[in-house]
């Protein structure tokens, strides 16, 4: 009963490990990418002990776009599904002094991930199947004062997720954008986050293995989310200019 | 943070940290005073250190199996309910259990824990091939019964004062069924349960269940149940096409011998007395699963909490062999002349136990809940010196309330054991408050 395998892009990240894990336990092999991905080796070998599935480590930088033809070209097996969790918070107050910092960032939330779905995509097109999930964020729903930065990458990898999606739906191939608001990861350790509005690691993961059965298209974490947005997005512009978010 | 163990006694204010690397693990212990806490089901405050516990819950990865040998190598924070679930299915199971499937790897080799089958298998330390352990000044050691003797055998119910547990390799039992053969057998005091614990050594499990508000002539009525893992002959036809199928989880539900109210005389001897005769009608064999044979208390999340917020203590000692029968019988004598039975009064029979500092003994072994009361931390002052006058001791693991003086009597092994630490100068770097009362 091989289901295939499943590519966690930012294995390293709470959420993608959480992913990965969800994954294998559903029966799917694992691919684990990250960078110095050996260092992952003991989580590799205890989520194959746990669910008797095959899981493999391939090291991947998502900032050296160059290598992402080769990346996905020598995995042992093109996967079913790719997940792509990375991303980088960065500091806005840094961001907004360096742009050398600003750039970090927004490359490390739209281009890397965009570039790698990208040529996944590609392969799943050609092969006629596959499920693309991309973990962007709220964020990038609405550019705030607090981190539009960040937000402003993460609503370029949403509407490539959109695009992506729109150019796909003809060949089979599902693309899901996931919106977490706040995540209790070590990204988010030391904030003061609402708990009511905060998403285990698991529950994304959760979310995404059902999302990914249902074929659906954009989900929020928490569900929410989707009302909060909405309502954030419905301001105007004159009001929301003067307003602390 | 407040910190507690499973008793809710005594409460500590700690400093607590997760760390989640190896390298950070290092960093912490070199700060000095440090224990490691797994799960925290170790009754009082062996995993407490006030100024530097380390929780080991993010080292819970399993890193190889050997599906010839059945060793397993397991993270420090691995939980044993996590390796049952993993491997029952595939016909293996853990060589030695506690009461509880939800402590961890590192807490098992810690404690050196005994399960139902002691007297034939001995305790869980028998299984271990080789474990990574940190000591104090940073290090990490692999030792073995071929590596570093010394330190494995002063590791293996050490109770973490040698160092933290990092990594452990143990040896899984191969199992074709996930049943246990059950046989209820009614004794009518103390002396013949001995007796049949006696007649039944070859049996795999065994233990009893006292009714500890007897007395007289059937102080100590019990009931002794013994067990074996079943062989698939012994599985109705149903049951032969799937031998290692697990009983679906049931929700977690608080059964109705569980009383509301607080806990009192009347509802404990009300309990004993139809355990015993409800137990005594269904004596007979009968096929049970694994997590209610070897855990029937784990279906009851948080049943810790029945005894109320001032928590309770739980005693246990092993009373040598040849003192046996006399020796718990002045222990029983003393509980039913206080009044003051448990819900859960357990005997059970050591085999012999060759280690250095591991709780058991060839001999007999009783343990009892009592709710903290001055009432009964006076009894059980009392029980602590009947023990020691029999030769006995008492387990660790258990304990929350014992004083430096009663534990010295009782452990001849205690001068042996801070050499040991002195010689490795791990004295200082590892601490727990439990470490601190008993001067150990």
């Amino acid at each position: 009963m091989n289901k295939g395998a499943v590519l966690v892009l930012g294995a390293r990240s709470d959420i993608g490990m959480a992913v990965a894990y969800r994954f294998a336990q559903a029966g799917y092999d694992i691919q684990l990418a990250a960078r110095n991905v050996t260092s992952l080796d003991d989580d590799r070998a205890d989520i194959e002990i746990r669910n008797s599935i095959k899981a493999t480590l391939h090291e991947f930088d998502a900032l050296n776009i160059q290598a992402h033809e080769a990346f996905v070209t020598t995995l042992p097996e093109l996967p079913i599904i790719a997940v792509c969790t990375t991303g980088y918070m960065g500091e806005q107050k840094e961001s907004e002094r360096d742009m050398t910092s600003a750039s970090l960032v927004m490359r490390s939330n739209y281009e890397g991930p965009s570039s790698v779905l990208g040529i996944l995509a590609n392969h799943f097109e050609k092969r006629g199947s596959g499920t693309l999930v991309g973990v962007s964020s709220v964020a990038g729903e609405r550019g705030r004062a607090s981190n539009y930065v960040y937000g402003s990458a993460k609503a370029g990898f949403t509407a490539f997720l959109s695009g992506l999606r729109n150019r796909l739906s003809q060949h089979n191939v599902n693309v899901i954008t996931v919106l977490p608001g706040f995540v209790n990861t070590r990204m988010t350790a030391g904030m003061q986050l609402p708990i009511a509005l905060t998403a285990q690691p698991s529950d994304v993961a959760a979310s995404i293995v059902a999302a990914s059965a249902q074929g659906k298209n954009i989900i929020y974490l928490k569900p929410i989310w989707r009302l909060i947005m909405l309502v954030i997005k419905s301001i105007p512009e004159k009001l929301f200019k003067r307003m602390t978010l | 943070m407040k910190l507690a163990g499973w008793g809710q006694y005594p409460i500590v204010e700690a400093e607590v940290v997760a760390p989640h690397s190896v390298e950070e693990l290092l960093e912490r212990i070199q700060l000095g005073h440090a224990i490691a806490r797994g799960n925290g089901r170790a009754y009082g405050d062996s995993a407490i250190s006030s100024s530097n516990t380390i929780e080991m819950k993010n080292f819970n990865r399993m890193l190889a199996f050997d599906p010839i040998t059945g060793q397993l190598v397991a993270q420090a924070g691995v939980l044993l309910a996590d390796v049952i679930e993993t491997f029952l299915p595939k016909g293996w199971f853990p060589s030695v259990t506690p009461g509880t499937k939800f402590v961890t790897i590192g807490g098992m080799v810690a404690a050196d824990v005994h399960g139902k089958n002691h007297h034939k298998h001995g305790s869980f330390g028998n299984f271990v091939d080789w474990i990574d352990l940190i000591t104090a000044d940073g290090k990490v050691n692999r030792c073995s019964p071929e590596q570093d003797p010394e330190l494995f055998n002063w590791t293996i119910g050490g109770m973490g004062l040698t160092g933290i547990v990092l990594t452990i390799a143990f040896r899984l039992t191969p199992i074709s069924t996930s049943l246990i053969k059950q046989k209820t057998i009614p004794a009518s005091n103390v002396v013949h349960a001995i007796e049949i614990f006696e007649s039944m050594l070859d049996v795999t499990y065994s233990v009893a269940w006292i009714d500890c508000l007897s007395r007289g002539k059937n102080l100590g009525r019990s009931l002794v149940m013994v067990g074996e893992h079943a062989e698939i002959a012994d599985l109705s036809e149903g049951l032969k096409s799937n031998p290692l199928q697990s009983p679906k989880k049931n929700k977690i539900t608080v059964p109705f011998y569980f009383p509301s109210f607080a806990l009192n005389g009347l509802t404990v001897r009300l309990f004993n007395f139809l355990y015993y005769w409800i137990g005594k009608r269904r004596a007979k064999s009968s096929l049970m699963n694994w997590d209610t044979y070897f855990y029937p208390l784990d279906s009851i999340l948080g049943w810790n909490k029945i005894y109320g917020r001032s928590g309770f203590a739980q005693f246990q000692c092993v009373i040598p062999l040849l003192h046996a029968s006399i020796g718990i019988k002045e222990l029983l004598q003393a509980i039913s002349d206080a009044n003051a039975g448990s819900f859960l009064a357990v005997l059970k029979r050591f085999g012999e136990q060759d280690s250095r500092f591991s709780f058991p003994m060839a001999g007999y072994t009783l343990a009892l809940d009592f709710p903290i009361t001055q009432k009964n931390l006076t009894l059980m002052s009392e029980l602590d010196m009947i023990t020691i006058k029999y030769g006995g001791r008492f387990y660790l693991a258990k304990d929350s309330r014992m004083t430096a003086s009663t534990f010295k009597q009782s452990e001849p092994r205690l001068a042996q054991f801070k050499n040991f630490q002195l010689q490795r100068e791990t004295n200082q770097g590892l601490y727990s408050e439990q470490a601190k009362r008993l001067d150990l």
